[in-house]
């Protein structure tokens, strides 16, 4: 990747003779090497619109190129930045350009855009691309800078991504999630996959195909292993896998049941939930081997353990009050606090990368419902519209949260930006998807 | 990925690798299959199989078979039940516990697995931790009857495999349940 500064190189004369010419959003356009992912695994599909106000609007002027590209570039650009749910596509007013010619921004003032992103893809040799995009403040005329990105036939799509996470921060100054990707689990009758997908849900790829059940995938802290709970020995049992080299280690296989599996933020061990003292506690791990060391301290039930990003706190489920509750404790155990109060069934915490912010499942009024509790204040709020929700999880920039919902009898995933407004849904064709765990960013 | 044998599905299984190639730019490995786990949960084939004749006939050894009393005492139930968000066991469970416990001691070698479960509702984790409970628990009451505790492993499946599908009163409470195995 290179950033070039905003002066950039001084390049063709401004492009004239513009026409009007409506792109459509999300169509799929360009001769395409890339067949779609089998039918069951369709993008995550925004659902619920947000309202405009709220909504920047942006232009992206067709990328110029000379051979026909394999993925559809803009497109992917488009369609992350509106299923973020803080950006709108207005219509494109003109042919191509490139990210070295000054725009004339007239007809992009015109049609409303405050932001234009131009670019081109241009091919270095067979198979391989140089990505590039600059960004413009239509507004005031200004250029934002650009950045270019290489990538082989089989990276187009994460350029792409990359792009839109680079327009993303360059506009909100928080880093973009859609170069991540995410895991999930699903179930279709003796049939268990774990699942590694783009954060747009397309390009998944099974790392694990079980006759047994498959739950609570955990991604490492630099995003190469993910740890999980299968049940393929007849009991559950925690493994780390390698997703390069599909390799898997067990992790846990003691007396009884073994499960919640959560990594230490130095990604060299992890927490868990083991039963070899009688009970369901919660015990460190290292992974080079040696003894389980027990960090919690009750006669109840303590599991779902999850760090704190600065790792020095745990927070975890337990009954240890007669109801589960989210609790948390130091690091090395000891010093336990409660953390809600309201309600009587409050469990699946998963901590926002700030900090401060907690999503977590609480039941009330009967439904299973996605909370969202400011970590300083104590104060708890259900995300609208978030209803018969399991394992929430934060996505790496702390904006979206995923999550797996029952609805008419089958699970299936949802992302949602914290306060509720914009949803996406993502659908398998068969059976059930669930155990969603959004992925760390990608370097 | 896909293993079953037809052209078809050879051929879309090519079609799907080819899409994978052409739209991944992840680190999982391009040319990769998913880690397959073979079912290990079938049981063995039956005891010793019958001799053959000729003239290096070797006298087979009669191992106690792991098929015969494979399901521990006849004619007795295998399921104890509990109620909502409860692990204890209940008193019209403890006739089917003693059943068990009389076996086990009546034959020391003998290991038996409780396997817990619970329904659907909430978070699957802390229904394996519920689950374990309910194991947990039909172990204590089978301590108390006289079982050694090596002779006892609880584990939990949490909701993961229930034994009635449905969301409604009948499927989640043929689901609580603690199911006792010999393995």
């Amino acid at each position: 990747m290179a950033e070039y500064d905003r002066q950039g190189s001084v390049g063709q004369p401004p492009v004239t003779g513009i026409g009007r010419r409506q792109l459509l959003g999300g169509t799929v356009s360009g001769a395409s090497l890339f067949l779609a992912a089998p039918a069951a695994f369709a993008q995550f599909k925004v659902e619920v619109a947000g309202v405009g106000l709220t909504q920047r609007p942006f232009a992206l002027a067709p990328f110029k190129r000379v051979t026909q590209v394999p993925v559809a570039v803009d497109q992917v650009v488009i369609a992350d930045l509106e299923r973020s749910g803080e950006f709108r596509q207005v219509a494109s007013a003109s042919g191509e350009l490139d990210e070295n010619t000054r725009p004339n921004f007239e007809p992009w003032r015109a049609v409303g855009a405050d932001a234009l992103i131009t670019g081109s893809i241009n091919q270095v040799a067979v198979g391989r691309w140089d990505v590039r995009y600059r960004l413009w403040d239509v507004v005031r005329g200004e250029d934002l800078g650009g950045v270019s990105f290489p990538a082989q036939d089989s990276e187009l799509r994460l350029a792409a991504h990359r792009v839109a996470d680079s327009v993303y921060e360059k506009l909100t100054g928080v880093r973009g999630v859609f170069a991540t990707r995410v895991a999930y689990v699903t179930a279709d009758g003796s049939q268990n996959r774990l699942w590694i997908a783009d954060a747009d849900g397309e390009s998944p790829q099974a790392a694990l195909d079980s006759p047994q059940p498959v739950i609570s995938p955990a991604w490492s802290p630099e995003g190469e292993r993910l740890a999980y709970v299968s049940f393929e020995a007849r009991k559950p049992v925690v493994y780390v896998h390698t997703l390069a080299t599909g390799k898997r280690q067990v992790v846990a296989n003691y007396r009884g049941s073994n499960s919640a599996p959560a990594w230490m933020p130095d990604g060299k061990g992890l927490v868990a939930t083991l039963s070899l003292a009688g009970h369901s506690q919660i015990y460190a791990i290292g992974l080079e081997g040696g003894r389980p060391t027990r960090l919690s301290d009750s006669q109840s039930i303590d599991t779902e353990p999850t760090f704190s990003p600065d790792g020095k706190l745990l927070y975890f489920v337990s009954d240890r009050g007669g109801s589960p509750q989210i609790y948390r404790m130091a690091a090395g155990g000891g010093n336990v606090q409660r953390i809600t109060f309201s309600g009587g069934y409050n469990v699946s915490p998963s901590i926002a990368p700030d900090g401060n912010r907690m999503a977590y499942v609480g039941l009330v009024e009967g439904r299973y419902t996605l909370m969202v509790m400011d970590l300083t204040s104590g104060a708890a709020q259900p995300v609208p519209g978030a209803l018969d929700v399991e394992s929430p999880s934060f996505s790496a920039n702390g904006r979206m949260i995923v999550y797996a919902s029952r609805t008419k009898g089958r699970d299936e995933l949802i992302t949602t930006t914290v306060d509720g407004r914009v949803r996406t849904r993502l659908l398998g064709a068969k059976g059930d998807i669930r155990e969603p765990a959004w992925g760390p960013f990608r370097d | 990925m896909f293993t079953t044998k037809s052209k078809t599905a050879q051929w879309l299984g090519a079609l799907v690798v080819a899409a994978v190639l052409a739209g991944c730019g992840s680190t999982v490995p391009l040319d990769s299959k998913p880690v397959t786990v073979v079912d290990k949960s079938k049981a063995d084939g039956a005891g010793q199989s019958a001799q053959s004749a000729g003239a290096n006939t070797v006298a087979p050894v009669a191992v106690k078979s792991a098929s015969l009393g494979d399901m521990g005492p006849e004619n007795v139930g295998r399921i104890v039940y509990f109620d909502f968000d409860s692990a204890a066991v209940k008193a019209e469970s403890r006739e089917v516990i003693l059943a068990h416990a009389r076996y086990l001691r009546a034959n020391p070698e003998r290991r038996v697995v409780l396997e817990g479960h619970t329904d659907e509702r909430g978070s699957r984790e802390y229904n394996v931790a519920l689950g374990q409970r309910r194991a947990e628990s039909v172990a204590k009451t089978m301590l108390v009857f006289g079982v050694k505790a090596n002779a006892m492993e609880s584990v939990s499946f949490g909701e993961e495999k229930p034994a009635m599908l449905g969301s409604n009163e009948g499927a989640w409470e043929a689901n609580r349940r603690v199911e006792i195995t010999y393995r």
